[in-house]
């Protein structure tokens, strides 16, 4: 039987991290992640799961202790936030180099400078090219049911890639929500057991890993390979999905919409924005404007076609940022992607961007409905109009 | 017994065909390759001094101390890359390096202390 619970999303993540029994934990704290590795590490140490517990010295080192114990065959998880994943750098490309399916939470964290400890998403979105797959979370259910979905992804053969799971620090992480959790058996039969590949503690058939790829180079190789996994992972994030549904009844795609089928406009966001924007849009559709929203749970892969499809037969699209490219007036990740998703399109959306909530600054309802505003301009005007907007700064 | 790896031909594979991730799924193939093309250093072994108690066996990085029946026998060139460490290790000064070029019967190479470019045309 699913047990409802009130836990803080952190207390969520152990406890999917307890059902999942990892065989290897490196890990170093950092605010907000910190609650996730000291309740885990409570765990550990009151014997409810068997997993090797690393505390190690650094970041950098907890997740190269990660991918080396992933080589040797483990099931190893740990988890990090802003200038911890900024740490990671480095081993990020190697842990997904060398094909390692380890799965790590990531509570979102502005990264300095200056120094600020709130949400923002500019730590997971600089490392949107490091070939991790990335699951945004709304609330701290979807991130205890997206960690254990994690699992199962990053182990499919077709994919065997590493997972960020992502949750909004303190709005998720520290706040207290109800929650279903799976009973323990049903988690563990999900979640099953990994068969180790070429593993490095297999005494007979001793590989070798991460090797030099010689002079003669097959650099070029890999990273094809490594692309292709990549393009997979979108079919097993939907696969794991519909299991997951089965024995849960939560049901999880690329994207969540919300009164989209018939809107006109549509607010695209991803994380704990989308509770908020939920609310306004029940409030702005009494007041008969037709608007709706698209969730993104799924930034890597991009799940670019199927987002086009989605929003193909709308006329605004609010791209809701909460971290921004400084490439120079193009916009936050999302609004530069879902715009060049629609290049090759006849039919595109008018397409403003909002960067928001850097730092942890609050989206309120009255800020969403100044950008709904800001749309409604947009929408009734022929004049070419700022595209990107900073909401709730102070100008 | 390990597996065999059929890498022959590896230069001609597509990237379907290499292994998951850089993975090299059989152990000893650097054993394949020639790895000491690049020593400047040669050791040399005085047998006379040689007492066989394996401290350059120990320490070499390579692999590349030669043993049979329990006698230290000299160098295997194709993986030695001269870094000396045999010559530093030996308690009994049994091995000492000498210039490669020289070695092979090369003009020597003047290092740039002794007033050379290091370029200097081999015979």
């Amino acid at each position: 039987m699913p047990r409802t619970v009130a836990l803080i999303g952190t207390d969520a993540i152990a406890e999917a991290m307890r059902q999942i029994n990892p065989d290897v934990v490196p890990a170093y704290p950092i605010t907000p992640q910190t609650a996730i590795v000291e309740t885990f590490a409570q765990m550990v140490g009151d014997g409810l799961v068997d997993t090797e517990m690393i505390n190690a010295e650094s970041e950098h080192s907890a997740l190269s202790a990660a991918i080396g114990a992933a080589a040797a065959g483990a099931r190893v998880m740990t988890a990090t936030s802003a200038q911890g994943l900024a740490l990671m750098w480095e081993m990020l490309y190697i842990a997904s180099g060398m094909r390692l399916p380890i799965v790590m939470p990531n509570v979102n964290r502005a990264l300095s400078a200056p120094i600020n400890i709130h949400c923002d998403h500019s730590d997971s979105m600089g490392a949107r090219d490091s070939g991790w797959i990335q699951l945004f979370s709304e609330n701290a259910q979807e991130a205890y049911d997206n960690v254990l979905q994690a699992v199962l992804i990053a182990e499919d053969p077709n994919v065997l890639l590493p997972v960020m799971v992502l949750l909004d620090g303190f709005i998720i992480s520290h706040a207290v929500e109800r929650l279903d959790l799976l009973d323990d058996r049903t988690a563990k039969q999900f979640i099953g057991t990994l068969m180790p590949r070429d593993s490095l503690l297999d005494a007979e058939n001793p590989p070798s890993w991460g090797v030099f790829d010689g002079l003669g180079g097959y650099y070029f190789e890999f990273k094809r390979a490594q692309a292709q996994a990549m393009i997979n992972a979108a079919a097993a994030v939907r696969k794991v999905a519909g299991q997951y549904a089965e024995i849960s009844g939560r049901h999880y795609d690329f994207f969540e919409t919300y009164r989209l089928d018939d809107a006109e406009l549509v607010i695209v966001a991803a994380g704990s924005a989308a509770g908020t924007i939920r609310s306004m849009i029940d409030d702005l559709r009494a007041e008969g404007l037709r608007i709706g929203m698209l969730k993104l749970r799924m930034f890597r892969p991009f799940p670019e076609r199927d987002l086009v499809k989605a929003l193909s037969h709308v006329k605004n699209v609010a791209v809701f940022d909460r971290s921004d490219t400084f490439a120079g007036e193009m916009g936050g990740p999302l609004f530069v992607e879902l715009r060049a998703a629609f290049y090759e399109e006849e039919k595109r959306p008018q397409m403003l961007n909002f960067i928001y909530g850097l730092g942890g600054r609050d989206l309120s309802r009255n800020l969403i409905r100044q950008a709904v505003d800001s749309c409604k301009l947009a929408a009734g005007s022929n004049e070419r109009q700022k595209r990107i907007i900073y909401l709730g700064i102070r100008d | 017994m390990a597996k065999q790896w059929d890498f022959s031909r590896i230069r001609e594979w597509g990237w379907r065909e290499h292994p998951v991730g850089p993975v090299i799924p059989e152990p000893g193939t650097a054993d394949r390759y020639e790895t000491g093309g690049w020593r400047s250093l040669r050791p040399i072994l005085s047998p006379e001094k040689c007492v066989h108690c394996f401290t350059c066996f120990i320490y070499c990085p390579d692999s590349a101390i030669v043993v049979s029946a329990e006698k230290m026998k000299g160098f295997n060139l194709r993986h030695c890359k001269g870094c000396g460490i045999c010559a530093r290790e030996c308690p009994k000064d049994a091995i000492h390096m000498v210039n490669e070029a020289e070695a092979r019967g090369l003009e020597k190479c003047l290092l740039p202390e002794e007033g050379g470019t290091g370029r200097e045309q081999t015979s």
